[in-house]
């Protein structure tokens, strides 16, 4: 698969933080406390794989970091954007930040193309020509082109899942979120995904990645961070985690997914 | 004349009338039911042309409204045959044609909507046309097709009202009635309407209890 | 039998039935597309999470649901009258029509909005999409194919409906049918033409459906839900 382009400068220097949430604190309306003051720093151009039992809190982690959930304390910084309830700074931010979903989430009324153009249009108002080849250009790059003209149904869905990489990746975001892109796919179609994130971590993407694959993550990531029960854990190196876990929660949950 | 008619009594005439709507609407769902059950068993048949003769009949009566049916039964068949129908006889036919024609959409409806392998799978333990529905596929398509028969005599209740258009004295008739007499328009509809309301409201929310409840089991 | 049909009446008096027709086809237009307003906003106030605005809806939609739209014409033809509201009975026929087509519509529309997973919108909105274009651009058309079968059916219903307007002497299909039965005495053949215009216009709105579905809601066919 080909190198993807990132926006911006494409390598990053270590200094710069392209994420900095401090002490986040969220409960659900149920009184539920899902975050009890998690702090995290995503450096530009790494790749953070985010690990922990189901329900510890990892989705509703990453997704305040485009405000698709509100959090009640601490604060979130993206790309030197502070992160409030005003809708100016959440607009700036999600132009910055792309997500892919577990359930991929593609548009079943629009074409594969459009999918992946109709944000830059509509969102950006950039002109249809150029969009176009944008999108002619994203497609070819995650593999899709020739299914350009289909909708998202007729596709398999590791190839919807490639479709959805591309439709975020259109917007030219700087940080890119993944939840568990792989986890509704059939076996042997994690791996056509995980090439085209890997390829994309290859081109200096900042990404932070909720998955509990271990190849890509020994393999991928910078850092590992393990959180349980809303609480940060651990925030290690791949080879520290996998093989010298600090805690018993870390080394209960390894003994589960490596069997 | 109009103070002879106090609240009470248009309350009490309008109650008796009603009798004769719940009559004609049990006449009519338990004939249209019967009818119904024989034209939905000819729409899955396996003969094309016994399947094409009930789509024209329930192309026809689902197409066309109410009341012109009443009218072509109470009318069109006098004239033709010759002879009188009373409104309650010719109501009864029309609600019939027209309850029956509902009714086998919903029902074929019900059967169609269970996986074809069903069929296939009573056809490879060797039942015959009739055992496969009687003992697979019926059983499990009325399952399906209570709520919206439940909710379908909503309509048929409704659908009685027409009747006083021929003249058959039943609640919305003597709610004209009453109505041309005392001239206390508001008051004699809205109780009229009170009334259909108490017959119709408890079998919407069980038909929809019933969907509901089908709906929790699918999931 | 030996009753000889005769049509001739039909010929000689077709404008009556166009007439007619064209009045059904103009009542049924006006109301429903005022019915289909009031079933958006409707469908909003049930949506809207406000209790007291659900519960009202929801009243109207259940009120006019269990009572015969024959009750709740005469209602609004000789009640409203006695509230001072002038209404001839075209217009009469138009309010009760759409009020009614209102409420049948309010449910549908409600099925059609919520019928669209959180995820599509969650997605517009990591996309950056604001609530007017994800409406526009991510909902409308999934909600629209979703319901549209339940609303061509409630359509056809409705115009099926406008006969019962007759009875307050709008000059409807019906009231031709009725006007020439009561002079000419060939019954059934008048009732039975009026029914094969009722069929026609039927016929005309599922061909119309048809086509809509095969020109804009094509992707229904592969998303499965
Ligand atoms: N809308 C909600 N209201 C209340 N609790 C919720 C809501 N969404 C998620 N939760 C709960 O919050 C916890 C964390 O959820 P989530 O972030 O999805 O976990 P993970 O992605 O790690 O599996 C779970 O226990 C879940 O049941
Ligand atoms: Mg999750």
């Amino acid at each position: 698969m080909t190198q993807f382009e990132t926006s911006g400068s494409s390598v990053a220097t270590a200094t710069e933080a392209a994420i900095v949430a401090r002490d986040v604190e969220k409960w659900y309306s149920n009184g539920f406390h899902v975050l009890k003051g998690v702090s995290l720093t995503v450096n530009k151009g790494e790749v953070v794989v985010l690990m922990g039992p189901s329900g510890s809190g990892k989705s509703t982690f990453i997704r305040t970091f485009n405000a698709l959930e509100p959090f009640q304390k601490g604060s979130i910084e993206v790309d030197g954007i502070l992160l409030t309830p005003k809708l100016k700074n959440v607009d700036a931010i999600r132009r910055e930040v792309g997500m892919v979903f577990q359930q991929f989430n593609l548009f079943p009324h629009l074409t594969v193309f459009e999918n992946v153009s109709i944000a830059p249009i509509q969102v950006r108002n950039m002109p249809k020509a150029k969009a176009d080849e944008i999108t002619t250009q994203l497609l070819e790059r995650v593999g899709i082109l020739h299914q350009a003209k289909k909708y998202p149904g007729q596709l398999s869905g590791g190839q919807q899942q490639r479709v959805a990489i591309a439709r975020a990746l259109a917007m030219q975001p700087k940080i890119m979120l993944f939840d568990e892109p792989t986890s509704a796919l059939d076996p042997e179609m994690v791996r056509e995904v995980l090439d085209v994130m890997r390829s994309l971590a290859s081109s200096g993407m900042t990404m932070v990645c909720v998955t509990h694959e271990v190849g890509f993550a020994r393999e991928v990531a910078d850092r590992i961070i393990f959180l349980a029960d809303g609480l940060l854990v651990e925030d290690t190196t791949p080879a520290e985690f996998f093989n010298n876990p600090k805690s018993d929660r870390t080394r209960k949950f390894l003994s589960q997914i490596l069997h | 004349m109009s103070d002879e008619f106090t609240l009470g009594r248009i309350f009490i005439n309008l109650l008796i009338a009603t009798k004769w709507t719940i009559i004609l609407s049990i006449i009519a769902f338990v004939f249209g039911g019967i009818a119904g059950f024989l034209i939905m068993m000819m729409r899955i048949s396996p003969i094309k042309p016994i399947r094409f003769l009930s789509w024209v009949y329930v192309e026809f009566f689902e197409g066309t409204p109410l009341l012109l049916q009443l009218f072509l039964a109470f009318f069109g068949v006098s004239v033709v045959f010759g002879i009188n129908l009373s409104p309650l006889v010719a109501a009864t036919i029309a609600l019939t044609a027209f309850t029956s024609a509902f009714l086998a959409d919903i029902w074929r409806g019900a059967v169609e909507a269970l996986p074809k392998g069903q069929w296939e799978a009573s056809s490879a333990l060797g039942f015959g046309y009739f055992k496969k529905l009687r003992y697979i596929i019926l059983p499990q398509a009325v399952k399906l097709a209570i709520a919206p028969t439940v909710g379908f005599l909503v309509q048929v209740i409704k659908g009685t009202s027409l009747a006083s258009v021929i003249g058959f004295t039943e609640l919305s008739r003597a709610a004209s009635q009453i109505n041309n007499v005392t001239l206390k328009a508001l008051l004699v509809f809205a109780l009229a309407g009170a009334i259909y309301f108490l017959l119709c409201y408890p079998l919407s929310l069980w038909s929809q209890r019933v969907e509901q409840r089908l709906n929790q089991q699918a999931h | 039998m030996g009753y000889a049909f005769d049509f001739s009446v039909i010929r000689d008096n077709i404008g009556l039935f166009v007439a007619g027709a064209l009045l059904t086809f103009r009542v049924s237009l006006i109301a429903i597309a005022f019915g289909l307003i009031l079933g958006i906003i409707g469908a909003l106030f049930r949506t809207s999470g406000n209790r007291i605005l659900n519960a009202v809806t929801l009243a109207y939609v259940e009120v006019i649901r269990n009572t015969p739209f024959l009750i709740q014409l005469f209602f609004i033809f000789f009640g409203l009258p006695k509230l001072g509201i002038r209404l001839n009975a075209e217009q009469a026929a138009i309010l009760s029509l759409a009020i009614n087509f209102g409420a049948y519509s309010t449910e549908i529309v409600r099925a059609g909005v919520e019928s669209i997973p959180k995820g599509q919108i969650e997605a517009a909105m990591a996309l950056g999409f604001k609530p007017l274009k994800i409406f526009r651009y991510i909902i409308l058309t999934p909600a629209l194919s979703n319901i549209y079968t339940a609303l061509t059916g409630q359509v056809i219903l409705a115009v099926l409906f406008t006969s019962v307007v007759s009875q307050i002497a709008t000059e409807d299909l019906t009231f031709a049918g009725d006007f020439l039965n009561s002079r000419t005495f060939r019954s059934f053949e008048i009732y039975f033409t009026v029914c094969l215009f009722y069929l026609a216009i039927v016929w005309i709105i599922k061909g119309f459906a048809y086509w809509i579905e095969r020109r804009f809601f094509e992707f229904a066919k592969y998303s499965r839900r």
